[in-house]
């Protein structure tokens, strides 16, 4: 972290023109852009950037694997709303940034990644840690750049920041060649600035797509928003919010969309898809529009496409053109940013009532509800819901939770409640396993002031665990729980329905988390029943850094409802037994 | 001889209209100015890989635009895979306009050099057909002489299948691939809104179909 007199001239950078070395106007453009947070791992070809560090008001946080670092710059961005940075060497460092860069792609989220390189003299000859990170990351960034000049770098860095935030936003890399960081040039930060966004010439919203979209909303009788991820990315809940209350729509999620419109309103259903609950995925079935709301009809979303909501016309709003029939046929598209579209769309829509059709799916759920795993006695096992529904309650739901992927991901989806935006951190598209411990630390540094959860199983969260080094260094207080079956669970599951019962290679062997957590001097617990859980929650929340907490649950317990790959979204498996000796719901 | 290019498209356009829109394959010809930059063509060639869409040809060279490569890309897709595929190429930062040309009327020209083994003694039976094709010599060697043929695809096919019927023997074949350009006044920079679908309007058709009914060639 740099002093209040070298901050003040590296600000100084930004209003006059001044001759910096290559490195040193990286960091200037990155002051410039509004950087104060950067994740990263130092190496040959990007130490001239290291070197010069010192000089600005920029905090870089030392990670273990780099995938760590793209991970941390996603949870940073994820819950800031802003773009996240993650830095890298030439060669392995930058092969390891892979991962993180297409989740972020998958998952729509903002973050530059900066690697060096060799010098442009030796590039394409095979040099030491040389690789061709442009053309690797080619698929799974929105854009690259390969910069091999100083004068180059500001330009290029400002439009990779622009890149980044516009429209669909998604990840873009910087690859710097070690003498372009070297070789000094003239910095002028506003002679930088990029071209003004240009907009895709698809993307219009048409007078008479918005009159049918209103006509299709007035007529409908059994209407479902699809509310997804694109709500949070747009900046629209309020929007979404008016148009549902207005036309009383009932509100289905994607797991990325959760947090765009409240868990406690009355319209909201629930999560949609292969582990929504019964009744979100009966109510789209069933429904005659679907509205859909910035997200992109995923696979897991609609099971098999000939029989998705056969019944229903679809309204498709939508920033990025090239998702319009992707998956799903729709009858309007209407190409723009959510929040644009649906002000020029709300004062075409009046009230209407929608009683009957809320009527109609609350009465699919009374089934549900005597099949909720919560509801389940205490006969003495430990369910990952249990240790989710208690973290929500003790939490008030106002943490941010940052989830691995797998089953304990599906059961934090269904019973952590999340009412505000930017709370839930998960890796939806890509699904990646050790995502949740960086993205924590990130999450962490971009809103110091809330309270952080890992919840991770067993499997993922060896994944990255290493990262526990970077929490110890850095100081920071999250709090992980494990959810620890013994399995790599949803994959156990999938052998249990699909491949009969043959568990290849999914019992795995963790080392004593407690023990691992304290060897970084971090403090943990294991849970054995469910009595202890709220005491553990609690001993967590109040201990002054990071505290682990090693859930032992129930082994083969499986995430339900579940659809299979290739059913039709209303064909689920459901749980087994719906035994009528059951407790009714206590809360929500 | 582009009309000929049109009515295929006519063809497929028919048929497509008749609401197999999913199942239908056809001949999309993309027009694309990018920036001349390095690695732009494989941005663009890496999106059809990632699609699964193969590359029937791809011509590229400079435009009358500064700085601005144009490019020619004909591939078979569904309709709809066209439209993605349209989307999707704008959405690369390096390309600058895109146009899907296969339903307007359009002037299509392909380039090909063949080399064909012939003595001076059976020389003259090529020459005839040289003749035929309205192609042209353009190296002459004791051995062997090379074809010059501009023409759209069906008339190069033409050529190459009746020099494999003759005597002499075909050494090479070198072909430029597609270059496409819209009749009329109409030009690939601007990409057309999306309700249209790949090509355009219809009045927009008809009104270049009477434009370049005057200023058909040949």
């Amino acid at each position: 972290m740099g002093t209040n007199a070298t901050t003040q001239s590296a600000n100084a950078h930004l209003t006059a023109p001044t001759r910096l070395t290559g490195a040193e106007i990286l960091w200037a453009t990155l002051v410039g852009e509004g950087v104060t947070q950067v994740f990263g791992y130092p190496g040959g070809a990007i130490l001239p950037v290291y070197d010069a560090l010192r000089k600005f008001p920029i905090h870089h946080t030392l990670v273990r694997h780099e995938q760590g670092a793209a991970h941390m710059a996603d949870g940073y961005a994820r819950a800031s709303g802003k773009v996240g940075v993650a830095i890298a060497t030439s060669g392995p460092g930058a092969t390891n940034l892979v991962t993180g860069i297409a989740t972020a792609m998958l998952d729509s989220i903002p973050i530059v990644c900066i690697t060096g390189n060799v010098s442009s003299k030796i590039l394409g000859t095979d040099a030491f840690q040389e690789v061709d990170i442009t053309g690797i990351t080619l698929p799974v960034t929105k854009h690259n750049f390969l910069v091999n000049r100083a004068e180059d770098i500001a330009p290029a860095v400002r439009l990779a920041f622009q890149i980044a935030k516009s429209a669909r936003p998604g990840p873009v890399l910087v690859d710097i060649t070690k003498d372009a960081q070297q070789a000094t040039a003239l910095f002028d930060f506003e002679a930088a600035k990029p071209h003004p966004v240009r907009i895709h010439p698809m993307r219009k919203i048409e007078d008479s797509g918005l009159a049918q979209a209103a006509e299709l909303i007035r007529n409908a009788k059994r209407p479902v928003i699809l509310a997804g991820h694109g709500i949070i990315e747009s900046g629209a809940m309020e929007q979404v919010r008016t148009l549902a209350e207005r036309t009383q729509i009932p509100v289905a999620l994607t797991l990325l969309g959760l947090g765009a419109f409240p868990a406690s309103h009355p319209l909201n259903l629930g999560m949609m898809g292969m582990h929504g609950e019964a009744w979100v995925n009966h109510a789209i079935q069933e429904a005659d529009l679907l509205i859909a709301c910035g997200m992109r009809f995923d696979d897991r979303v609609t099971g098999t496409t000939a029989t998705y909501a056969t019944k229903a016309k679809k309204i498709h709003i939508e920033v990025d053109p090239s998702e319009i029939n992707k998956n799903i046929k729709v009858d309007v598209p209407l190409l723009g940013d959510l929040s644009e579209v649906l002000e020029q769309l709300l004062p075409r829509i009046g009230g209407r009532d929608g009683s009957a059709w809320l009527k109609t799916i609350d009465s699919i759920k009374g089934d549900a509800a005597v099949r909720d795993i919560k509801n389940l006695p205490d006969l003495g096992h430990l369910y990952a819901a249990h240790v989710i529904h208690d973290i929500w309650r003790i939490t008030n739901g106002n943490a941010i939770v940052v989830t691995d992927v797998g089953q304990h991901q599906m059961w934090e989806a269904q019973y952590y409640h999340h009412e505000l935006p930017r709370m839930l951190i998960t890796s939806g598209g890509l699904g990646t396993m050790g995502f949740a411990l960086p993205a924590a630390i990130g999450a962490k540094f971009a809103c110091p002031e809330k309270e952080v959860w890992v919840v991770a199983g067993d499997g993922g969260f060896q994944m990255t665990a290493a990262e526990l080094s970077t929490i110890a260094q850095e100081k920071i207080k999250i709090n992980i729980a494990i959810i620890n079956n013994g399995y790599l669970g949803m994959v156990r599951q999938w052998q249990e329905f699909f491949y009969e019962r043959n568990y290849e290679s999914t019992p795995l062997i963790s080392p004593d988390f407690v023990k691992l957590a304290d060897a970084h001097g971090i403090q943990g617990l294991t849970v054995h029943t469910r009595a202890e859980v709220a005491d553990a929650v609690n001993a967590a929340r109040s201990a002054p850094g990071t505290f682990l907490l090693n859930f032992k649950v129930e082994k083969e317990e499986s995430v339900y409802p579940m659809i299979p790959v290739g059913a039709a979204l209303h064909e689920m498996i459901r749980r087994p037994g719906s035994d009528p000796l059951l407790e009714s719901p206590d809360d929500k | 001889m582009g009309e000929e290019a049109g009515k295929l498209s006519a063809f497929h356009f028919f048929t497509l209209s008749l609401g197999h829109l999913e199942r239908i394959i056809m001949l999309h010809t993309f027009v694309a100015y990018v920036e001349d930059l390095p690695g732009v063509l494989t941005r663009v060639a890496s999106l059809f890989r990632r699609l699964n869409i193969n590359i029937n040809s791809l011509t590229v060279g400079r435009s009358e635009r500064a700085g601005l490569s144009r490019l020619t890309l004909v591939c078979e897709a569904s309709a709809e895979a066209g439209h993605r595929v349209r989307a999707s190429l704008f959405k690369l930062e390096n390309v600058v306009d895109v146009d899907d040309i296969a339903q307007a009327p359009s002037v299509t020209r392909e380039l090909a050099l063949i080399k064909v083994a012939a003595t001076p003694q059976s020389r003259s039976q090529v020459f005839e057909l040289v003749e035929v094709f309205r192609a042209r010599i353009v190296d002459l060697a004791p051995e062997s002489l090379t074809i010059e043929m501009t023409g759209v695809e069906s008339k190069i096919e033409g050529l190459i299948q009746v020099l494999n019927e003759g005597e002499d023997r075909v050494l090479e074949i070198c072909r430029s691939g597609k270059l496409t350009m819209r009749r009329g006044h109409h030009t690939s920079r601007v990409l057309k809104a999306m309700g249209a679908g790949p090509g355009e309007s219809a009045e927009a058709d008809e009104q270049t179909v009477e434009d370049s009914a005057a200023l058909l060639p040949e």
